[in-house]
């Protein structure tokens, strides 16, 4: 339960920082977005209408109002997911933009995250079973050089190789143009064709860091004594691996999980980039490139809600697996 | 970014190198140097160091002269071939090394200055302090840096690499004041600790004379985890054109040959090289670290290859 507590306390907490971030940096930041954006768009002919103008007050601060009134302002809209206007798309809502594309990033993100983590850790109690062998600097040395390449530079190769030059899979797009996103047959091979590419880049990017990461916390398990009574009573080298190793080494991988997931997706979010993937990432860039200040903190607080709920979820995995903090024992 | 996932609860100081300073580095040098992994990681770390000392002069033309035909693939005149502006990519290339070096050695160093700060002072205090520092690493550790850095660097006024490496640098430091913690947890109910406690020893001179000198190489591994987190962010950074475009390094060179498409034009050496150089020069990193994380934690080596 105090676990339980401790988690839900991080959470709001974290969520809280997110938005009080998103709230100061514009209003700290020297000049005044808000002011700039308005004379923006009277300069280019189409002055913005009161529920725009409203909209950007609130979002970055116009108006003259205290700063804990404009704050409190804020939280509210927040709360009730008014992100305000998009600029660059003009008539929709940072909201409905969001609303698109998350669901390609979760999609993608999240089974390229799964696979990833599932494959590295397997391939981590192999390399720790085996280790200071061939097997083991094999897999370790190629884990650590995959885990220091950008995610992004190795979707330019994986397009140009794959996708330019032996045409196995679509250049850019999360499907073929024109074509009707309805839940049809053709519609779901269409998008997976097009995910192949992204969901590869993110895998091989991230999978190293799970190997290593599980491949040290298994080494430390092997050195302990129920390790060595296992074998002592003479039980298959694969139960004793899986059973007593893997399964006590596992536990601080998944706390690795919590910490490196907030890689894992900046990481894919540039990979979208390159892919022209109509998730997040791509939603972000072209608010970085017209200065659509409202939809990139509108994205960045739906990102980091994400991130931070994924994380919960997790833990409360953790509590399933780990008996020691069901009956209330610390984990730090 | 395999430090992360390393749990610190394992670690144990190798307290034979306390003898002072000079004879620690000395030692960690020498244990580094008997490992083939770090040996080759500390002979392509200082080649990149030299690159960026004398790029400028190793560097074929001037980094910035466009008068080049635009666009050319790798020739003998143009090893890596041209630019869309005319400029010569291995210039950039060389000259760039300075600044994308640089720009993860400074992050990486932001970082851990931060780290130690936060993990000394919340791993020696005990109660209510470690409770609420411990918690602040927590939740900046959960918080994606990405995004925030892009809204942080979109909003700032002017581009350059001092942003890039004040705003990567402030975003880095909680993996290493988690794993500093950890150690000093560990290290300060020693009994050297509570002898220089008793002797009246004031806390900052136990923290500094005490328990630094056995935790640094902890402290160098994470500074090197964290310069190459700063190496890989900083670069993405540029990649989206957060940077400042007109300065050559490795990630706005990706990001004008991203957007001069030039990989479906045939320019792959504009965008193969300054990847491998990332990943070399961060590859340089984690093989140092290999040894550090030996002196950390010897279980981990087993035998000395």
């Amino acid at each position: 339960m105090r676990f339980f507590l401790k988690r839900t306390l991080l959470l709001i907490a974290t969520l809280w920082v997110a938005v009080t971030l998103n709230f100061l940096i514009p209003r700290l930041m020297p000049g005044n977005p808000g002011q700039a954006m308005i004379a923006k768009f009277t300069g280019e002919g189409h002055p913005l209408n009161p529920a725009a103008l409203h909209s950007i007050d609130i979002m970055l601060g116009i108006s003259h109002a205290s700063l804990l009134t404009q704050y409190w302002n804020y939280l509210g809209e927040v709360v009730h997911l008014n992100f305000g206007m998009s600029f660059s798309y003009f008539p929709y809502t940072v909201a409905q933009l969001i609303e698109r594309a998350l669901p390609w990033t979760l999609g993608l993100v999240g089974i390229a995250t799964i696979i990833s983590f599932a494959l590295g850790t397997a391939l981590g109690v192999i390399a720790a079973w085996g280790r200071n062998t061939t097997t083991d600097g094999l897999l370790t040395t190629i884990a650590a050089f995959l885990n220091t390449f950008p995610y992004f530079w190795f979707a330019l190769v994986a397009v140009y190789i794959m996708g330019f030059i032996l045409h196995w899979f679509p250049l850019s797009g999360g499907y073929t143009p024109g074509a009707t996103p309805v839940f049809s047959l053709g519609f779901i091979t269409d998008v997976i064709r097009h995910g192949v590419l992204p969901a590869l880049t993110i895998v091989v990017s991230s999978v190293g860091g799970w190997l290593i990461g599980m491949r040290n916390n298994m080494i430390n398990t092997l050195g302990e004594d129920y390790v060595l009574l296992a074998q002592a009573k003479g039980l298959k080298s694969r139960w004793i691996a899986t059973m007593y190793a893997a399964h006590n080494a596992i536990l601080p991988n998944i706390t690795g999980f919590g910490m490196a997931l907030g890689f894992v997706v900046a990481g894919s979010l540039l990979t979208e980039v390159v892919f022209g993937y109509p998730g997040m990432g791509n939603l972000l860039y072209n608010a970085v490139i017209n200065e659509d200040y409202p939809l990139m903190q509108g994205i960045f607080l739906v990102i980091v809600t994400c991130v931070v709920v994924a994380n919960f979820i997790v833990d409360l995995l953790y509590v399933l697996i780990d008996p020691r903090v069901r009956y209330g024992e610390e984990r730090d | 970014m395999q430090n992360l996932m390393t749990e610190p609860e394992g670690t144990s100081e190798v307290s034979d190198l306390s003898k002072g300073h000079s004879s620690t580095w000395r030692t960690y040098f020498n244990i580094l140097w008997s490992n083939r992994k770090s040996r080759v990681g500390l002979i392509v770390f200082s080649t990149f160091i030299l690159i960026s000392i004398f790029g400028q002069l190793i560097a074929p033309y001037s980094a910035s002269n466009t008068s080049f035909p635009t666009m050319m693939g790798p020739s003998l005149q143009h090893l890596l071939g041209t630019t869309q502006e005319g400029q010569d990519v291995l210039s950039q290339l060389l000259v760039g090394t300075g600044i994308s070096v640089i720009t993860a050695l400074a992050t990486g160093l932001i970082a851990t200055l931060i780290a130690v700060f936060i993990g000394f002072l919340s791993g020696y205090s005990q109660g209510a302090g470690d409770d609420g520092l411990s918690f602040l690493t927590n939740v900046f550790l959960v918080l994606p840096a990405l995004p925030l850095l892009i809204v942080l660097a979109s909003y700032a006024p002017g581009r350059g690499s001092t942003l890039i490496i004040i705003i990567v640098g402030l975003t880095g430091w909680p993996w290493g004041a988690r794993v500093l913690r950890a150690q000093v947890k560990s290290l300060r109910t020693r009994d050297y600790v509570l002898a220089a406690k008793l002797a009246g020893d004031s806390t900052m001179r136990i923290l500094m004379r005490e328990i630094l000198p056995n935790m640094l190489s902890l402290v160098m591994a994470g500074f090197l985890g964290a310069s190459q987190y700063g190496l890989l962010t900083s670069v993405g950074l540029e990649f989206l054109g957060l940077g400042n475009p007109n300065q050559a390094s490795w990630g706005t060179m990706l990001y004008w040959a991203q957007n001069a498409s030039a990989l479906l034009s045939g320019q792959w050496a504009w965008i193969l090289a300054p990847g491998l150089c990332i990943a070399l020069f961060g590859m340089s990193m984690v093989l140092i670290n290999f040894g550090f994380d030996r002196i950390a934690n010897p279980r981990l080596g087993g035998a000395e290859e």
